[in-house]
């Protein structure tokens, strides 16, 4: 994301600062990828629906055919204990930026702290009693909407 | 794998597509869920290992979700589980795009926005815990996520050194 902002922002002016934060915000409420979503909302204010497909197919072809080569030699060679071995490291490793990323944004200013209480209940939800995500989310995105709406009051 | 895989695919990565709020690791725990769980498509090991591939690969991590597909029916299920898991959420941002900035300053905006976040934040947490689980087998590979977790949170180090040093100590194997 940082190198998005360096992109549209200050080499390509296709965005002010401020419309990117503007874009941002959307895209983080928005479902899906965030990327994803800044790349087809930037597209689609350029060159309506076919700047939104050139967006997305720029982003996503080459990394597309990356993952997929990796994942064929993974396949190849995963069970060779000089694949094996390091890749244990590098699970653990990508379980741990997943954590750290998940404090970064507990701590950001974004999470209100009266708020904070709906981080547990989901937490609690997802990852302890396993509740299936759509049912969960019908019930406590609301809740959560609702209880910010109340406090703006 | 059949056609029948495939429709499974297209209709589980579409459903997660629009509830994915914040991104791919928000639906984690319930990729991890179909994917593991409930259709067996595989374990959780190899599950943790295609999405330390996806986060140490360049492009978005959604892409996980190509390998899922790959690795559940080949070139097809790659196509199709990308399709899926990006069409519906980038439909709806094409739509919604257009009709935001108008909105730019209205308190329900600001509602919607303030009341997410939190949820979000809690689906990050359990993405990590669920994954952390399926990675990590011993008690070195749980110190290995901590101290990833640690550096990643203090310092402004580019992930693939943390990639490097994790593999590093497998390949000497303390993992």
């Amino acid at each position: 994301m940082p190198f998005a902002r360096r992109m549209l922002v200050e080499e390509r002016r296709w965005l002010s600062a401020e419309e990117f934060t503007d874009v941002l915000s959307l895209c983080q409420l928005l479902p899906g990828p965030n990327i994803v979503n800044v790349a087809v909302c930037v597209g689609a204010r350029y060159h309506g629906i076919r700047g939104a497909f050139a967006a997305f197919a720029g982003l996503m072809t080459a990394p597309f055919f990356i993952i997929l080569a990796l994942g064929a030699l993974y396949t190849e060679y995963g069970h060779l204990p000089a694949v094996s071995a390091p890749f244990r490291g590098i699970s653990a490793a990508a379980a741990g930026l997943v954590v750290a990323m998940g404090l970064k944004m507990a701590a950001s200013r974004r999470l209100r702290s009266a708020m904070a209480l709906f981080a547990v209940i989901t937490f609690i939800g997802i990852a302890l009693l396993r509740l299936p995500l759509v049912v969960f989310l019908l019930g406590a995105a609301p809740l959560s909407v609702a209880a910010a709406l109340w406090r703006a009051k | 794998m059949s056609e029948e895989t495939l429709a499974q695919l297209a209709m589980d990565f579409s459903i997660l597509s629009l509830i994915a709020v914040g991104g791919a690791i928000t639906v984690l725990p319930e990729m991890h869920r179909s994917v593991v769980e409930m259709h067996g498509w595989m374990s959780g090991a190899q599950f943790a290992d295609l999405f330390a591939l996806a986060q140490a690969a360049p492009g978005p991590n959604i892409l996980v979700v190509s390998l899922i597909g790959w690795k559940v029916s080949g070139f097809a299920g790659a196509v199709v589980a990308t399709a899926a898991v990006c069409g519906p959420s980038c439909v709806l941002a094409f739509a919604v795009s257009r009709i935001w900035q108008r909105f730019r300053g209205a308190r329900w905006r600001a509602a919607v926005e303030d009341g997410l976040v939190p949820v979000t934040v809690g689906l990050m947490l359990a993405g990590g815990y669920l994954i952390t689980l399926a990675a990590d087998h011993s008690w070195p590979a749980f110190a290995v996520t901590a101290v990833t977790a640690a550096v990643a949170l203090t310092t402004k180090i580019h992930p693939l050194w943390l990639f490097g040093a994790a593999g590093l100590f497998g390949l000497l194997g303390w993992v």
